[in-house]
């Protein structure tokens, strides 16, 4: 609440509210041990208790209610001397503050609590209680060993527990008593039993709810020295949720209730299910993943396999005999030009050089009927005949004289006509 | 990989088995035979998990002293109807 400036009036309710806050916050009064003497002690129907704390000088006012009470073996009397525990808090409409108290024993019979603190003191010097000493859990147990009683709550919760989640695994009970001035022996020995003969693979080590007096076996040195002994990772689930024991800081694992504990141990069959669906799903999903990628190979081999077939390196061959052919063709074609000029070329040389040619222009040729070209006067005697070639036809002629021209000779003798 | 018979595996055999064939399977490049070969064993191994859940019965033993400073395994017997 803010702090007030000059006058403030507050109303009861929240003078009242701002007090419990204060008790409230205050980390002392919220675990409290009180030794005192009772007085006006009364339990109504309802189970709750009331009653006074006094001593020489002051009284308490205290509140048990019926969840605590009914733990009590039996009601204190007016006038007993108590070791309580409980939390200071006020009671608004009567304007008082009260000690609710959780736990309540007849003084003298030993400081359980003083008890409870120098032991976990000395233990906790010792090491025993250092975080580097827990040891993990086995993820997948086979054999869980449990030491607790046959008749417990705390057995049937874990069974309960463990047939709900995963029941694929032995439990192993080592029997003991779990409250009463034995019990620490007898928890210590079970203990031992199943660490040397259960062949398991972690140890439970429980208790159902009960008063600190229920619980105490737990809180017990030689108890807590075998459970921090043991070559086996321990569990401890002992009460509920709010009790503390020296058994619960020195196990492996810390479970607020047994049943907690059993759940510490066991997978959850439910999560296993819903792993194996996933683990089935990524199964066929990588196989269809592979099995495409190996069908689309196969198709690429197939199209490289047809690729390579004799056939089309056939049909590649005879394409280059065709491509071969085609160029041999165009090529001769080439040369066929080549000679057609050429004869056409010659042909017009050789026409030029005919003979005939000339007659075109006026010349005759002459020729004995022998055959014999008559190039010279000397060739035919007179009256022998002879053909004049002219450009349109031959004449038919005979000699009627001859004379010769001074200083021309015969040239032509060897030059012959065919006709 | 363990050589062990489907039958024989346990759960966590089973399922540790189960988990190497899905990396595997997931690592790729495997040759066909031997990615179906896996596949089909995988997929047995799937179902022998379900059973090993499905068939489980929670068994209860009880550490008994044998009188001879030893101990023996009986069968627990003790009340335990709360299911």
């Amino acid at each position: 609440m803010a702090a007030v400036v000059g006058p403030r009036t507050w109303t009861v309710s929240e003078l009242t509210a701002h007090i419990k806050g204060l008790l409230l916050n205050d980390a002392p009064l919220r675990d409290v041990w009180v030794e005192g003497e009772i007085s006006n002690f009364v339990q109504y129907t309802s189970g709750h208790c009331y009653f006074s704390l006094k001593d020489a000088h002051a009284t308490l006012q205290c509140v048990m209610w019926k969840s605590h009470a009914v733990w009590l073996p039996e009601l204190p009397q007016d006038g007993q001397h108590v070791l309580v525990h409980g939390h200071i808090d006020v009671y608004g409409p009567k304007g008082t503050y009260q000690l609710y108290v959780d736990f309540l024993q007849p003084a003298g019979v030993g400081d359980l609590y003083a008890q409870f603190e120098a032991l976990k003191a000395k233990l906790e010097a010792e090491g025993l209680f250092a975080p580097e000493r827990k040891r993990p859990l086995p993820r997948w147990p086979q054999r869980i060993g449990v030491v607790t009683s046959p008749d417990g709550a705390a057995l049937r919760d874990i069974v309960r527990v463990i047939r709900s989640r995963y029941a694929g695994v032995e439990l192993v009970l080592s029997p003991t008593l779990v409250q009463g001035a034995e019990a620490p022996a007898r928890i210590v020995a079970a203990l031992t039993a199943l660490i040397e003969h259960g062949n398991v693979d972690v140890i439970l080590i429980a208790r159902g709810g009960g008063s600190l007096e229920d619980l105490w076996a737990f809180n017990d040195e030689q108890v807590a020295r075998a459970i921090a002994a043991s070559p086996i990772p321990v569990v401890s689930g002992v009460g509920h949720e709010t009790d503390f024991t020296i058994a619960d800081f020195v196990a492996d694992l810390r479970a607020p209730t047994p049943s907690a504990a059993a759940m510490a141990v066991v997978p959850d069959g439910q999560e296993l299910r819903r792993q194996l669906q996933e683990y089935r799903h990524r199964l066929t999903q990588h196989l269809q993943t592979l099995l495409l990628a190996k069908r689309r190979q196969l198709q690429e081999e197939h199209r490289a396999l047809r690729m390579h077939h004799p056939q089309s390196q056939l049909n590649a061959a005879r394409q280059r005999v065709d491509e071969w052919h085609r160029r041999m063709i165009l090529s001769f074609a080439h040369t066929l030009t080549l000679a057609r000029t050429r004869v056409t070329a010659l042909a017009e040389r050789l026409h030029a050089l005919n003979p005939r040619a000339v007659l075109q222009r006026g010349y005759a040729i002459v020729q004995h009927t022998d055959g014999r070209i008559i190039s010279s006067v000397t060739h035919i005697q007179v009256g022998e005949h002879l053909y004049v070639f002219l450009q349109d036809g031959r004449l038919e002629a005979w000699v009627v004289d001859r004379r010769r021209e001074l200083g021309k000779e015969d040239t032509g003798q060897r030059r012959r006509t065919n006709t | 990989m363990s050589d062990k018979p489907l039958e024989e595996m346990t759960f966590e055999e089973a399922l540790h088995q189960l988990e190497q064939i899905v990396q595997r399977l997931e690592g790729g490049n495997l040759p066909l035979a031997e990615a179906l070969a896996l596949y089909e064993q995988g997929v047995q191994l799937v179902a022998r998990c379900h059973t090993l859940l499905d068939e489980a019965e929670l068994r209860i033993q009880q550490l008994v002293p044998d009188g001879e400073g030893g101990y023996t395994f009986e069968e627990f017997q003790g009340p335990l109807d709360s299911r």
